[in-house]
């Protein structure tokens, strides 16, 4: 279970989280909309202790990560995946050695089972033959396959995706999303995604926050999203330039 | 902005440079003792940083010993002291050239590197990926190149001089007839065992310098592909800046 509690961050003057709370159960996918440069992935690299909240705390299956030692925070770590928006494939190692790398590092697997598992991981994500290729060599909706199996392959408790339909062609996107479904099928994780894709966040999630301003506005399932009396998040979710939300630099 | 402001500004911006390398320095040292040590990388990086720097240190060794010959026999023969080409080579080269001309190139070389690599890995989260995956980026990333600046320096150090030294000597003997024998005894009557430690510690101090401020230049990178160029540029200038500025003080210390 993951409980966001009071979350507040700063960089410099620019105020980003101003006490966000969230909570998800285990087993539970959770999708946080929120517009660019709302906070979204702040909030991510918060819940797997990448950055340092000023003050507020969050949980994960009862350990409150952020008074963590460095060691600590490492092991509690191993229980999450993450797909990175870019992927964030290591440019200098092959497919196979991205996929592998906890594996080979982390859980020290023998080389030769760690290739396999790979091998095996890509193929769930829908990728043969590609092992051995360098992450350059790929299209974009592969090297998000790719950064979807090297965050599934130590068998994380917790997946976390980083707008992952967010460049991709509408084909492309939805064939992420069945994955992201699929995910969550076969390996009954919890997961998180942030993402400002309605069509995404409704296939996806079982429940939906609201982002906005810093703080989390409004929760509820999709369908409650659907037909939120919120202006804010009716706005959103509607996708429309006119309404309470401003666009930052542009005058009405 | 008065130059007031303008001061106080600039001397923010080095208080926070200096204090987030030198909180590097501490993690990086933590790390460096930590087990397992990570021997592949550490080899890549000693691959990268030592072996590959060795043709164009080998080339500007051996141009430096000959023009240094050169000009000291061109100054020398005025009073007559032509045999003493050789010491002065010696002496120039294992003190002073071989250490900070070596560091010169493979600061402007690997310390290029380090933080393009380095900055092109944080601004594709590449850092942060390795976070998620239990993975230190210290550890992984810096330690190795700490590890191979501070002995593969040396380790060219040492080559640059030997080659250093047998370019003054082709010159003063092929070019200007000095005999063999006189080149090697005034070389050795005058070169101290002293002389040659003095350059290797330095050379030391440079590869830790040139490691450990790159890799900050490109760990810290903030702004994309403009923040990778400017932290490249940033690593090579800061770099080159500290190995001549420290060169003095140790060269005075170490005397």
């Amino acid at each position: 279970m993951i409980d966001v509690v009071g979350l507040h961050k700063s960089f410099g003057s620019k105020k980003v989280l101003q006490g966000v709370n969230l909570k998800v159960e285990k087993g539970e996918s959770m999708v946080v909309l929120g517009g660019s440069g709302s906070g979204k992935s702040v909030l991510l690299k918060h819940i797997v202790g990448i950055l340092k909240p000023d003050s507020g705390s969050v949980v994960i299956d009862g350990v409150d990560i952020t008074s963590l030692n460095e060691k600590g925070l490492y092991e509690v770590r191993k229980k999450f995946g993450m797909l990175f928006q870019g992927a964030a494939l290591f440019d200098s190692m092959k497919v196979w050695e991205n996929v592998a790398f906890a594996l080979l590092r982390s859980k020290k697997m023998k080389v030769k089972e760690a290739r396999e598992t790979a091998v095996e991981r890509l193929r769930m994500v829908g990728l043969a033959g590609v092992e051995d290729l360098m992450p350059s060599e790929l299209s974009g909706g592969m090297k998000k396959r790719v950064g979807l199996a090297r965050a599934i392959a130590h068998e994380p408790e917790i997946l976390l995706y980083d707008e992952p339909t967010t460049g991709l062609d509408p084909i492309m996107a939805d064939a992420i999303n069945d994955l992201i479904v699929k995910m969550k099928q076969q390996l009954s994780v919890t997961s998180i995604a942030i993402t400002h894709d309605m069509q995404s966040a409704y296939k996806i999630s079982d429940r939906i926050a609201m982002l906005y301003n810093g703080v989390i506005i409004e929760t509820g399932t999709p369908d409650e999203i659907r037909n939120t009396e919120n202006a804010v998040v009716r706005q959103f979710v509607t996708g429309s330039a006119a309404g309470p939300i401003r666009i930052e630099g542009v005058s009405a | 902005m008065n130059p007031v402001e303008k001061f106080g500004k600039v001397l923010m911006d080095f208080t926070v440079e200096f204090g987030s390398i030198m909180l590097l320095v501490c993690s990086t040292m933590k790390q460096i003792f930590l087990p397992p040590p990570d021997i592949r990388n550490i080899f890549k990086q000693m691959l990268e940083i030592g072996v590959r720097s060795l043709p164009v240190v080998l080339i500007t060794a051996v141009f430096t010993g000959m023009v240094f010959a050169l000009q000291t026999y061109t100054g020398f023969k005025r009073f007559g002291a032509e045999s003493l080409v050789g010491s002065v080579v010696a002496l120039s080269m294992t003190r002073e050239l071989g250490p900070v001309l070596t560091s010169l190139i493979v600061a402007g070389r690997a310390g290029a590197a380090m933080a393009a690599e380095l900055g092109t890995m944080r601004v594709t989260e590449q850092i942060d990926a390795l976070e998620t995956l239990a993975t230190n980026p210290v550890k992984y990333l810096i330690v190795p190149r700490f590890i191979s600046g501070i002995t593969m320096l040396p380790a060219l150090t040492v080559v640059a001089d030997i080659i250093g030294i047998l370019g003054g000597y082709a010159v003063t003997v092929g070019l200007f007839g000095i005999s063999s024998t006189v080149y090697w005894n005034k070389t050795w009557n005058y070169l101290e065992l002293n002389d040659i430690y003095i350059g290797l510690i330095k050379a030391c101090f440079f590869g830790a310098s040139i490691a450990i401020i790159s890799c900050s230049r490109g760990f810290y990178t903030t702004g994309g592909a403009e923040g990778v160029g400017k932290a490249t540029t940033g690593a090579v200038v800061r770099s080159s800046m500290t190995i001549l500025i420290s060169d003095y003080f140790l060269s005075a210390w170490l005397f």
